[in-house]
């Protein structure tokens, strides 16, 4: 314990120093304002934003990087607030009281709540984080490949069981992303494999980073285009620190399921196919279930606000201790991230703990830092971003696919790369249209290669016998997360099941799946 | 096109998509299967994922058929024929600007792209469109070309005799 103590405060010193300082100012205000825009969340402008992160060093770069992705979930309030459209996904729960509140003339209190409920639910998780990631990475330490392939088919299985999208379509998308890591040359036969058209240019494979920008930027920004048809319709918001003040005062309505929504956050931000999107809604059901006045809620009561935005940062934070410590991504965003750490030359997972100390509890100390940013600069400039939010996006699109572009350029080079991120971009907006869920291969063309390479290890070390994975003399962890994963894939056929039967019985069904 | 014919459409393809991944494997002539004293051969992970591929596709064409998934059973127009000019004109101002890559390089490329952006679809004044267009080459200049020492594509002999001409002055006189 004290020596988590004595790591945390050297952590903390890093933090301080004045690039990495810098570097959580700067990430901070760029997830703000990427927060905010809609239709950009944290993970396009992490996907975005990572080829320009190697102006400075790997350190600064995920400090840069982690802090945006903070900043991105406080900025997500802004837009649900004052244009009542989510500014990211994960701040759909926000509109539901926070538009109401806009409405009746409260957007301020409304903002107010959700900066100090999301400062509340970071301060809540970074604790948690910092209490749990160590003895994880102890853990995981022991692990073998058997455990790190079975760790990777319950991340890939949460996306079926707890995902909530079309199953097969679900499944597919993730095979997609593993069979497109496969491109290239074989990591261990050295052959070369699927190269389409004898393109010599597919020996290189299909970096993760040219789907993760193709989907997440090109993509994503098209399908803004579509929804929003580039029209946006704005409430003008003003704070003044004597509102704030009165504001702290009310703080103890919503402090108690606040804190029970960051907790839950930060668990359910720690599953792969889960995140902040399912656990702000998750503490938004649970403050109104705990609320004593439940049917004020979706009218504007602060409450409503204050759950989901505490539980988003939460799991903002969760979703990093699965990547750090086991090196599975909790997230989408976290994903890139961790393509980002195999670029700059570290393997996350447990070693990471042992081999780059510094490196991980500098992190740690910048979210502690960045989460006092991130409250200070939102409340300050909440009237900055409000009309940030006005900038026409004819200006901003064209901005971010001219980003997209020099960006993939420059991390790898190819002019058919940038191709590639088009017909990538184009073909994950089609499919997206059609319901089939693109996080799910973004994750699996980043753990592609691990999976595979686990496996075969696995396979080599047992002379073919596929029993190893579950042999519970051997490897218990293995056969423990297999069994877990096999429950989370008849979840859905056990759930479609009875609500056949239900509707057998009189009930209507909703089942998609 | 509705959403219906779409989602058939997908199916089909990515099902033929699978497909052709699998032929590739096997007209590559990579093993599929244990290779004695080398353990899995360098086929099997890209086969049977892509095998499962086929097989989620095969999936949803039945659901299609049975009307089960949600957008066999939407008639709407596939992509909203109110926004679909947008969409399209974005894409293919996108796609046009890389092909100019190889002809007159990033730098006009992208200042060509954004110009007509922001000047024939944001109908943004000239003074606001020049700023920003020299604003975004500027920066992308000093970001890529000059702090990551990046060479973006300068396009055919005689820009990029252009460019030489700009970096000899930064060598020169700035660094």
């Amino acid at each position: 314990m004290g020596d988590i103590f004595a790591l945390l405060a050297m952590g903390l010193l890093h933090a301080f120093e004045p690039l990495n300082f810098a570097m959580i100012i700067a990430g901070c205000m760029a997830g703000l304002f990427i927060g905010a825009m809609p239709g950009l969340g944290s993970v396009n402008g992490v996907a975005i934003l990572l080829p320009v992160t190697f102006l400075v060093p790997p350190t600064a770069a995920i400090i840069f990087l982690a802090a945006l992705y903070y900043g991105a979930m406080y900025g997500g309030a802004i837009s649900s607030i004052t244009l009542g459209i989510p500014g990211a996904s994960t701040a759909v729960a926000t509109v539901f009281d926070g538009r109401p509140m806009a409405q009746k003339g409260q957007a301020n209190q409304a903002m107010m709540g959700a900066a100090v409920a999301s400062f509340i639910g970071g301060t809540i998780s970074i604790i948690l984080f910092t209490l749990f990631a160590p003895p994880l990475a102890d853990v995981a330490l022991k692990f073998g490949p058997q455990e790190e392939f079975a760790l990777m088919i319950l991340a890939f299985a949460t996306f079926v069981g707890l995902g909530g999208d079309d199953i097969p379509k679900t499944i597919f998308s993730i095979l997609l992303g593993l069979v497109m890591a496969a491109v290239g040359f074989d990591i261990i036969s050295g052959k070369p494999r699927l190269i389409f058209f004898d393109m010599v240019e597919f020996q290189r494979g299909i970096g993760f980073l040219v789907l993760a920008i193709g989907i997440y930027g090109i993509g994503e920004m098209l399908w803004t285009l579509e929804q929003t048809g580039g029209k946006i319709k704005l409430e003008q918001v003003k704070t003044t620190l004597r509102e704030f003040k009165e504001h702290l005062r009310s703080v103890k309505k919503y402090l108690p399921t606040t804190s029970l929504g960051s907790t839950l956050g930060f668990f359910v931000g720690t599953l792969p196919a889960a995140g902040a999107t399912p656990a702000s809604l998750m503490a938004y059901g649970l403050a109104k279930t705990f609320s004593k006045d439940p049917e004020s809620f979706g009218k504007g009561n602060i409450a409503g606000v204050a759950a989901p935005e505490a539980a988003n940062n939460a799991a903002s934070t969760g979703s990093m201790l699965p990547m750090i410590t086991l090196g599975i991504p909790g997230s989408p965003t976290t994903a890139i991230l961790l393509g980002g750490m195999i670029i700059w030359g570290l393997r996350p997972g447990p070693l990471l703990f042992q081999n780059n100390p510094d490196f991980v509890w500098s992190l740690i100390g910048s979210m502690y830092v960045a989460n006092f940013v991130t409250v200070a600069l939102n409340l300050a400039l909440i009237p900055l971003f409000v009309r940030v939010l006005a900038m026409p996006f004819t200006i901003l699109t064209p901005i971010i696919f001219i980003l997209c572009f020099v960006g993939v350029f420059a991390t790898t080079d190819r002019m058919f790369d940038v191709w590639l991120m088009l017909i990538l971009g184009a073909g994950g907006y089609f499919l997206r249209k059609l319901n089939y869920p693109v996080a799910p291969a973004v994750l699996a063309i980043v753990l592609g290669p691990l999976a595979e390479r686990s496996m075969r290890q696995s396979l080599i070390s047992s002379q073919g016998d596929i029993t190893t994975f579950i042999n519970p003399a051997q490897h218990p962890i293995a056969l423990g997360c297999i069994l877990i994963a096999i429950a989370l894939i008849l979840y859905p056929v056990w759930l479609n099941f009875r609500r056949k039967r239900a509707a057998k019985s009189g009930g209507e069904s909703h089942w998609q799946g | 096109m509705s959403t219906r014919t779409a989602e058939l459409l997908a199916a089909i393809g990515l099902l033929l998509f699978s497909l052709g991944m699998m032929w590739s494997i096997h007209s590559d002539g990579l093993k599929i299967g244990w290779v004695p004293g080398r353990g899995p051969g360098s086929g099997v992970w890209p086969f049977w994922l892509s095998l499962g591929m086929a097989l989620t596709s095969v999936w949803t064409l039945v659901r299609w058929v049975r009307r089960t998934t949600t957008e066999s059973r939407n008639e709407a127009p596939y992509i909203d024929p109110d926004h679909l000019p947008l969409v399209a004109i974005s894409f293919i101002a996108l796609t046009v600007m890389v092909a100019l890559v190889a002809v007159v390089g990033t730098y006009i490329s992208i200042a060509l792209f954004l110009g007509f952006y922001m000047r024939v679809i944001g109908k943004h004044t000239w003074s606001l469109t020049s700023v920003a267009v020299t604003g975004l080459v500027l920066t992308v200049y000093f970001i890529f070309e000059w702090q990551l020492s990046k060479y973006l594509p300068k396009g055919l002999p005689i820009f990029e005799d252009g460019f030489l001409w700009i970096d000899n002055f930064r060598w020169e006189y700035l660094m």
